[in-house]
């Protein structure tokens, strides 16, 4: 690891100051992407910038019909929250299986956002839900937020402080795990409301997570597995690589999408 | 209760391995110590025209940057690879030169073209990056296709073709003869896929240069030490043996990637003598994706022809085997005397004829890797009679059984010479214990829940215990492959052994010390196992091919024959008795029939007290043996693995795993069933999960665990582990070798299960979901 000035931020406002005045900063959330990259030298950003002990940027809130989490809150927070789980237990299903315990313990929901990795299982739940990410200067939709491989709209020095998420009526994540990495190899989030259904899908394609709108009409209309049957999924644009080419992650973006529905709950 | 032979007893060991108290070669701290970095080749094949230092040497801490030009001219010799092979033409095997640094080119990515050392680990990793390398890139050669096409790049001047050697054993017209006569032949391609050893603790170096006394010690990770000394004096002239120490402390796994001695521990040992300072080089994780020597890597076709009734009549194997770009200290036997000898597996085939086509390439350097070339030949010929079973409509628990040896010694057509085991026993044993005969219903209830269940079996056999010096010396190995002891029982009665063995996770500590629990009656915890240091152990060839049990277990009970003898003779004199009368148990010494006895320490007192010795003995109790094995031993087994394949993913589990193995005696059954779980699950990961992928241009795209995918516990069932033993016949315990059989037996295992569930052969390792979803996909558009 190349050295770097480390600083600890309390508030969103303090972390927006520190990197402002930074020469190359980055902020360090539960590290979990940031540490291990810059461990191997190909990261070496000249201030780090910690908001993971930033208070006001943890925890859950759950008001009527929606549910607020915290940047900072972890991976295993949202995975064991009596609350959400009884609200939302999909989101639950897909914080528990994210990486492993320790990752669980350390990552956290705004970090992984900020990141944007796209086999990453959070994005799937953001755009197939149509959550808000809230920043220290603005909101912005979930359908204007992620921008291709490892993009977002958030601006330089922007500090994600939560994320409100619309509780669906059912929902459902199926990942199906990359052999090596536990990443996503193709994760589907299937989420029913009242005004319709919507299906995002992370790992496949290589734009980075997407909704997959062919579906969303035809499961909005009917909600059940046998629905998608006559769609197919184009495998041109789809990730190719070690473990699966686009014909095989087409096919799991398929077979997922009807496991999540007729999961859903 | 025993803690002799036989005895379940906890690991002596593990009380510091578990307690964070292990002391491995990284926490080996010099006062003087500097830290090294290598500057490594991003390029898979380039010349290196122009190194520039000069910003690099004035950064902050910088000791020296030194390069290959100056390692060969204080007369550093080339890396040699210590197994001569001979071509079917009778010429000798074409090897390039490897020097530790690269000098004019470099081969493969990761290749080191110089070491910088400096006061941190950091400031050696920053200086690194800052040496600037005019590189031109030259075309490269990344795969066995790329190497052998026609106007491939040359890696290596001397090897035209890219070809080290082109081998053959057995009897090319026979077999084609039988093979021209045979009722039915099978034909298959078959790859055996590459792998990356990773060991937990990763390789790592302290070399220490004593200018006052010219002498230099190394601290590494090591399986053999002597070797490694050997290797460094005779042949890298770093320093006479006398004048060069090398310890490997505790060692946290090999799998025989640390067999070998690394262009890094010969750098860092001039490098400390130019330094005059302790040098220390731990491998990151990558550097040891990159660096470390990978296994296997195997193209092969392969005919097996039957007769009316199913026997084999002839089975004809052309292998072409990866290198990389240099050739490792054991990589040319591998593919040749540790591979094709194993070509009749279990079965009585009385015609083989196998060539094998060695082949640099642009890649990391390929020698040994757990089972080492019996994997490969128990892949090719357990896929090859499974294969034939169904092409044959029959049984394939019947077809092996009709085409087992079952007379002892058998003389096979390829130079192994099996003396003992009980194939069919072994076999039925584990279909028992597998519920063969309910499969059928297990596959309709899988069925129904929409899942394609598959068995499938190997009846493999191995050859441990490497190796008959003489023989494997007739064969073009450069070292006697034998092993050496010294037990000394000291005054107050303690004993030590001192093994040229080297434990690095095999738990010799707790099992050496069993064999002398049994001999005498003394419990374990008064019994020292000292290893891995060339200052203390007289002399041993390490740890590798399963042969620590039956090599240096051996050399063991040689040296407590010789001990017992000298310590009956004294007794007779004390207790003023026959020495036939004697008689050792429980600790104690006693006469036979009599209630004289002598305590342990008083014999260990009377012999180093001397004064009152028979006449002519010389005081004392120290014995010393080297012990030659008269043949390779053959653990062999029969594992079967049954799988459900989800059609819709290609997502394989296993559901029930059975391992049968004849591993002869076995002294701790707790270790060796440790053996066998760590094994399987290696060979679930070669079948399954594990390969490193290169691109065209050299770059290895596996490179992190975010692409190479280890075997975890949740990929793996609970493992049935059974014995079926039969004593070997050629050592003195009777043993066989368990390190390796999980990891040659149970590829063939997994791969004939799930090709018996998608009812599809032309699979190839590792059957990933995507892969066996293809494969699927394939299998019915061929029946559409």
């Amino acid at each position: 690891m190349h050295s770097t000035n480390y600083h600890a931020a309390i508030t969103a406002a303090e972390a927006a100051s520190l990197l402002s005045s930074a020469e190359d900063g980055a902020l360090l959330a539960g590290g979990q992407t940031l540490l291990p990259t810059m461990k191997a030298r190909l990261a070496a950003p000249s201030d780090l910038v910690d908001i993971s002990r930033a208070e006001e940027l943890r925890g859950i809130s759950i008001t009527d019909g929606a549910a607020t989490i915290g940047a900072m809150t972890t991976h295993a927070e949202v995975a064991g929250h009596a609350a959400l789980r009884s609200a939302f237990p999909a989101l639950c299903d897909l914080a528990g299986r994210i990486g492993d315990p320790a990752v669980r313990h350390r990552g956290t929901i705004g970090g992984s956002l900020a990141n944007n990795d796209p086999a990453a299982c959070y994005p799937a739940a953001v755009l197939g839900t149509g959550a808000i990410i809230s920043t220290n200067t603005r909101d912005i939709a979930a359908d204007d937020y992620f921008q291709g491989l490892f993009a977002t709209a958030l601006d330089a020095g922007e500090v994600i402080t939560s994320i409100t998420f619309p509780i669906p009526r059912a929902a459902n994540y199926q990942k199906f795990a990359q052999p090596a990495s536990r990443f996503a190899l193709v994760g589907v989030f299937v989420a029913q409301f009242a005004e319709g259904v919507r299906v995002a899908v992370t790992g496949a394609s290589e734009e980075g997570v997407f909704r997959w709108t062919d579906a969303e009409t035809s499961l909005s209309s009917d909600f059940t597995a046998d629905a998608i049957g006559g769609l197919s999924v184009r495998s041109q644009g789809m990730i190719s690589d070690l473990h699966g080419d686009g014909s095989y992650r087409a096919n799991l973006v398929q077979v997922l999408t009807a496991r999540a529905v007729a999961a859903a709950s | 209760m025993s803690q002799g032979i036989g005895a379940a007893v906890k690991r002596k060991e593990d009380k510091r391995f578990t307690t964070g108290k292990g002391k491995y070669t990284d926490d080996i701290r010099m006062e003087n110590q500097a830290y090294a970095a290598f500057v490594r080749s991003p390029h898979a094949h380039a010349r290196v025209n122009n190194m520039d230092t000069s910003a690099a040497e004035a950064m902050d801490g910088v000791i020296a940057i030194l390069n290959g030009a100056e390692l060969t001219g204080d007369g550093i010799g080339n890396i040699i690879c210590g197994w001569a092979i001979t071509s079917k033409d009778g010429s000798p095997m074409n090897m390039g030169a490897w020097s530790a640094l690269a000098t004019e080119k470099t081969r493969y990515v990761g290749d080191a073209v110089a070491i910088v050392i400096a006061e941190t680990n950091a400031q050696a990793r920053a200086a690194a990056e800052a040496v600037e390398i005019d590189y031109e890139e030259l075309p490269v050669a990344a795969s066995l296709a790329a190497a052998l096409a026609d106007g491939a790049p040359q890696i290596h001047e001397n090897a035209p073709g890219n070809i080290v050697y082109d081998w053959e054993i057995g009897e090319n017209d026979a077999t084609e003869a039988a093979l021209a006569d045979a009722a039915h032949i099978t034909e298959m391609d078959i790859t055996n896929n590459r792998l990356s050893p990773n060991p937990m603790e990763p390789r790592s170096a302290v070399a220490i240069y004593d200018d006052a006394e010219d002498h230099y010690t190394l601290y590494t990770t090591s399986q053999n030490p002597h070797v490694a000394r050997l290797v460094l004096s005779a042949f890298y002239n770093v320093a006479p043996e006398h004048k060069l120490r090398v310890i490997a402390p505790d060692v946290g796994g090999g799998f025989g990637s640390k067999i070998y001695i690394y262009p890094e521990e010969i750098a860092c040992l001039w490098a400390s003598m130019k330094t005059n300072r302790s040098v220390k080089w731990t491998s990151d994780r990558t550097e040891a994706f990159l660096t470390d020597a990978h296994g296997r890597d195997h193209v092969t076709k392969a005919r097996m022809g039957f007769d009316q009734d199913g026997r084999i009549v002839g089975f004809k194997v052309s292998t072409k085997a990866n290198f990389g770009a240099y050739m490792s200290l054991f990589s040319s036997a591998v593919p040749t005397y540790l591979y094709a000898t194993l070509l009749s597996g279990t079965y009585n085939i009385p015609n083989i004829y196998c060539e094998v086509l060695g082949v640099y390439t642009n890649t990391v350097p390929v020698d040994a890797y757990r089972g080492a070339g019996r994997p490969e030949a128990s892949y090719l010929v357990e896929r090859m009679i499974e294969t034939a079973a169904r092409e044959l409509g029959k049984d394939p628990a019947d077809l092996r059984n009709i085409n087992f040896i079952r007379e002892f010694p058998h003389q096979t057509p390829v130079i192994m010479n099996y003396d003992s085991g009980d194939f069919e026993g072994n076999m039925r044993q584990a279909m028992v214990a597998a519920d063969w005969a309910g499969f059928g219903a297990r596959k309709a209830e899988s069925a129904m829940r929409g899942k394609l269940r598959g068995i499938g079996m190997s009846c493999y056999i191995e050859a441990c215990g490497i190796a008959p010096s003489a023989a494997v010396g007739s064969l073009g190995a450069g070292v006697g492959l034998w092993e050496s002891a010294e037990v000394r029982m000291n005054p107050v009665g303690t004993i030590e052994v001192l093994t040229g063995s080297h434990s690095h996770g095999q738990g010799h500590e707790t099992t050496f010390a069993q064999v002398v629990a049994d001999r005498f009656g003394v419990p374990i915890d008064t019994v020292q196992i000292v290893h891995g240091d060339t200052d203390k152990v007289q002399f041993g060839m390490g740890t590798y091919g399963s042969r620590s049990g039956p090599v240096g277990m051996s050399a063991i009970v040689k040296a407590l024959d010789k001990l017992e003898v000298k310590i009956r003779k004294l007794a007779a004199h004390l207790l003023e008795a026959s020495e036939a009368d004697i008689v050792i148990e429980d600790g104690q010494v006693k006469v036979d029939g009599t209630n004289k006895v002598l305590a342990w320490h008083e014999v260990g007192l009377a012999a180093y007290t001397g004064h009152n010795l028979p006449e002519g003995m010389e005081p004392g109790l120290k014995e010393g043996a080297f012990y030659d094995p008269l043949n390779f031993t053959f653990p062999m087994g029969c594992f079967i693995c049954e799988v459900e394949v989800d059609p819709q993913t290609g997502k394989t589990e296993i559901l029930k795993f059975v391992a049968s193995d004849d591993f002869g005696t076995i002294i701790n059954p707790m270790i060796v069933e440790g053996q066998v779980h760590g094994g399987i699950a290696q060979g679930v990961g070669q079948a399954m999960l594990e390969e490193v992928r290169y691109s065209e241009d050299g770059q290895q795209l596996s490179a992190s665990y975010m692409d190479y995918a280890m075997p975890r516990a949740d990929d793996l069932p609970d493992f049935d582990v059974l014995h079926h033993s039969t004593p070997c016949t050629t050592n003195p315990l009777g043993m066989k070798g368990c390190g390796e059989a999980g990891a040659i037996g149970t590829p063939p295992a997994v791969i004939n299960a799930i090709t018996d569930a998608i009812g599809n052969n032309d699979l190839s390792m590792p059957a990933t979901p995507a892969k066996v979803w293809a494969a699927l996909n394939s299998a019915k558009v061929a029946a559409e």
